[in-house]
């Protein structure tokens, strides 16, 4: 199973004109990442459901400046300068690596503004992260996040490692999408080893794809109703998630999946017995989940907290390069599955979630539908599994062999660029999380927001800080 | 409302489900409710600081809290401030950003004090190990009581780590309450 990518190595010179045509066809900015030795640049970009990967060689380690054509490129190339020492881009302070000098956030001034200073620990069970808010009275007139809290050197473990030691890291880059994460790598290996896996291995992929996504959308919806002051939906979806963890345990081994989708396959398989057990899992979960949505949707009080507020619109997304279920809340037709529908999507048509308002209330019901959709297509899967072995036995792939693995993941589309050393080596890794692109859209959601909303707001979104830490 | 109602009581309490109770968790629920009450005389109160994890003992530890195993119910509560705090429960290798805000956590929580490293990175630096950007094992920054490893550690092994620092707590009398 292998991703085709369009690659060209190009001069400093058409780095932008270039970038200015995959934005003016409609592209999106994928991923930005560089490597050492020679010194290059890589711009993964999504233009009409294909990969174009443009390769820029640096001279004097400084290239032009993409934040202007994509804005999420801000971030990364902030992340480069800190792990690469190549430089673009006017904001100088550093991402990743944050030494000790003081963080210089933008100050907003006039009557009545005062700062609120959140982080990095908060208050709750979460990721460690800094917001900076600026009010008046209760309203936020501004948010500035600064993270790399949680930066510990994934890329560079990366390049001490076998490639099959890369794909249990690569299931560790963000925890709650180990299963994606894990995908994306084997199709990057297996595009580089020109190697297909076993239909039975893809679509048991699927399988635990989707049961990954519909347990984060069980918890979240959960956590959103508490939020809301509704604390009968954290007890109930979080009743529901953990019988889903507990047949993942009893039936592949490992509550979150981790480490069951590797290089050439799954390390799991499922006899009539764990079939059964899923499709009653399904039928259980559908008519509990679908009872939850008619309250949800019918509470006052969730109604009143979540309708309007931190409202993304949909050009304003489009305009950020948002990816994943924020972008599909805002209106704008983004998933994997479907464009282009890598395998063995491109057999389950999975169906489009989406909603125009771009509120927490439109991120609420998109989490609803997939979760129906998801139990729609596990009955499909366990209808016409394929039968044969769920793994083969990889080729080595050549030194400096590359490619690219797209997944989308529970949050949004996951990117594995990988490029093979020798002797089975890594020579150079890049996961790529779509909490790069919806960070900054969680900038522009809040304000005019009060503050007590933005837990709701930040929990609509749920990003991942470790996955773009890394 | 009355739908509200239908589903609680629907779904019954599934603290003691009729289903597939685990025995063993059972068992450290109801020894750590004793010890808690009898060294503290109150709730254990616990503080949780990711120093550099992947998110997945986050995820663990979030699991505490749902119904199964109600871990408010049992005598145990996270709290928002350090201060309040008994137990410190640490997750990842420490990164080296995270080093300075996890030692002042540690420095403003009360004497006397435990931490439970959480997760095979808290208990030796796990895959991510020791870097420019990582210090590696919890203890490396911190005296660590007691520490869980797994990846993740599961909820019930997370319960029973608690269980083992509060047990070996050498505090001469209890807090009063």
């Amino acid at each position: 199973m292998s991703v085709l990518v369009e690659r060209h190595t190009i001069d400093a010179a058409d780095w932008i004109p270039l970038h200015l045509s995959v934005r003016e066809d409609g592209g999106r900015l994928g991923a930005l990442w560089a490597s050492d030795g020679p010194a290059t640049v890589h711009a993964l970009s999504v233009v009409h459901e294909r990969l174009l990967c443009l390769d820029l060689p640096l001279t004097d380690l400084s290239y032009p400046d993409l934040s202007t054509l994509f804005p999420a490129a801000a971030r990364m190339q902030r992340a480069i300068r800190d792990l690469h020492g190549f430089r673009s881009g006017e904001d100088e302070r550093p991402w990743l690596i944050h030494g000790d000098a003081p963080y210089a956030f933008v100050q907003v001034e006039g009557d009545g503004v005062h700062e609120i200073p959140v982080g990095p620990v908060h208050a709750g069970i979460i990721e460690p992260g800094h917001f900076r808010f600026s009010v008046v009275g209760e309203r936020v007139l501004r948010l500035e996040q600064r993270l790399g809290y949680v930066h510990k050197g994934i890329e560079r473990r990366f390049e001490s490692m076998s490639l099959a030691e890369g794909a249990r890291l690569t299931g560790r880059v963000s925890g709650d999408s180990t299963v994606a994460y894990a995908w994306a790598y084997a199709m990057a290996l297996e595009s580089a080893a020109s190697a297909s896996v076993p239909r039975r291995g893809a679509w048991l992929r699927a399988l635990l794809l989707e049961r990954e996504r519909i347990a984060n959308h069980l918890g979240d919806l959960g956590y959103l109703g508490n939020d809301g002051g509704l604390a009968f939906g954290l007890a109930q979806f979080s009743r529901l998630k953990e019988d889903l963890l507990r047949l993942n345990a009893r039936l592949f081994g490992h509550r979150f999946l981790m480490d069951r989708v590797v290089p050439g396959g799954t390390t799991v398989d499922l006899d009539t017995a764990g079939r059964d057990a899923i499709l009653e899992e399904a039928e259980r979960l559908e008519e509990e989940v679908l009872a939850l949505r008619a309250i949800y949707y019918d509470h006052p009080g969730l109604q009143d907290r979540c309708i309007n507020c931190g409202r993304l619109g949909a050009r304003l997304a489009a305009e950020l390069g948002v990816v994943g279920l924020a972008a599909r809340a805002s209106g704008i037709a983004i998933d994997a599955r479907i464009f282009p529908g890598f395998a063995p999507y491109d057999e389950l048509e999975p169906a489009l979630c989406a909603h125009r308002n771009g509120d927490v209330a439109s991120r609420i019901v998109v989490r609803f539908e997939e979760i129906i959709e998801s139990l729609r297509l596990e009955r499909r899967i366990l209808a016409a599994l394929p039968s044969g072995a769920p793994r083969i036995e990889l080729p080595q792939p050549a030194e400096g062999a590359r490619g690219v693995g797209w997944i989308e993941g529970w949050r949004g589309e996951i990117f594995v660029a990988l490029e093979a050393g020798a002797g089975g080596t890594i020579r150079r890794c890049h996961p790529h999380d779509p909490s790069w692109q919806n960070w900054p859209a969680l900038e522009h959601a809040v304000l005019g927001n009060i503050v007590p909303d933005f837990p709701l707001i930040n929990k609509s979104f749920n990003l991942s800080y470790s996955g773009a830490d890394l | 409302m009355h739908r509200i109602l239908r589903r609680i009581v629907r779904a019954g309490i599934v603290t003691e489900p009729p289903r597939a109770p685990d025995p063993a968790l059972h068992a450290v629920a109801r020894r750590l409710e004793a010890l808690t009450l009898e060294r503290l005389g109150r709730a254990l109160a616990v503080r949780h600081v990711d120093a550099g994890s992947c998110n997945g003992c986050e995820l663990e530890i979030h699991a505490l809290g749902n119904p199964y195993y109600n871990l408010e119910g049992l005598g145990m509560k996270f709290v928002a401030s350090p201060r309040h705090a008994d137990l410190l429960l640490v997750t990842g290798p420490v990164s080296r950003n995270m080093e300075q805000a996890l030692l002042r956590t540690y420095a403003a929580m009360p004497e006397p004090k435990l931490v439970v490293a959480v997760g095979d990175c808290g208990c030796t630096g796990g895959i991510f190990g020791e870097s420019y950007a990582s210090r590696g094992r919890v203890s490396n920054v911190l005296p660590v009581d007691v520490a869980v490893p797994g990846c993740p550690p599961q909820p019930a092994a997370i319960l029973q780590a608690i269980l083992t620092a509060v047990t070996n707590d050498r505090r001469s009398s209890p807090a009063s309450p």
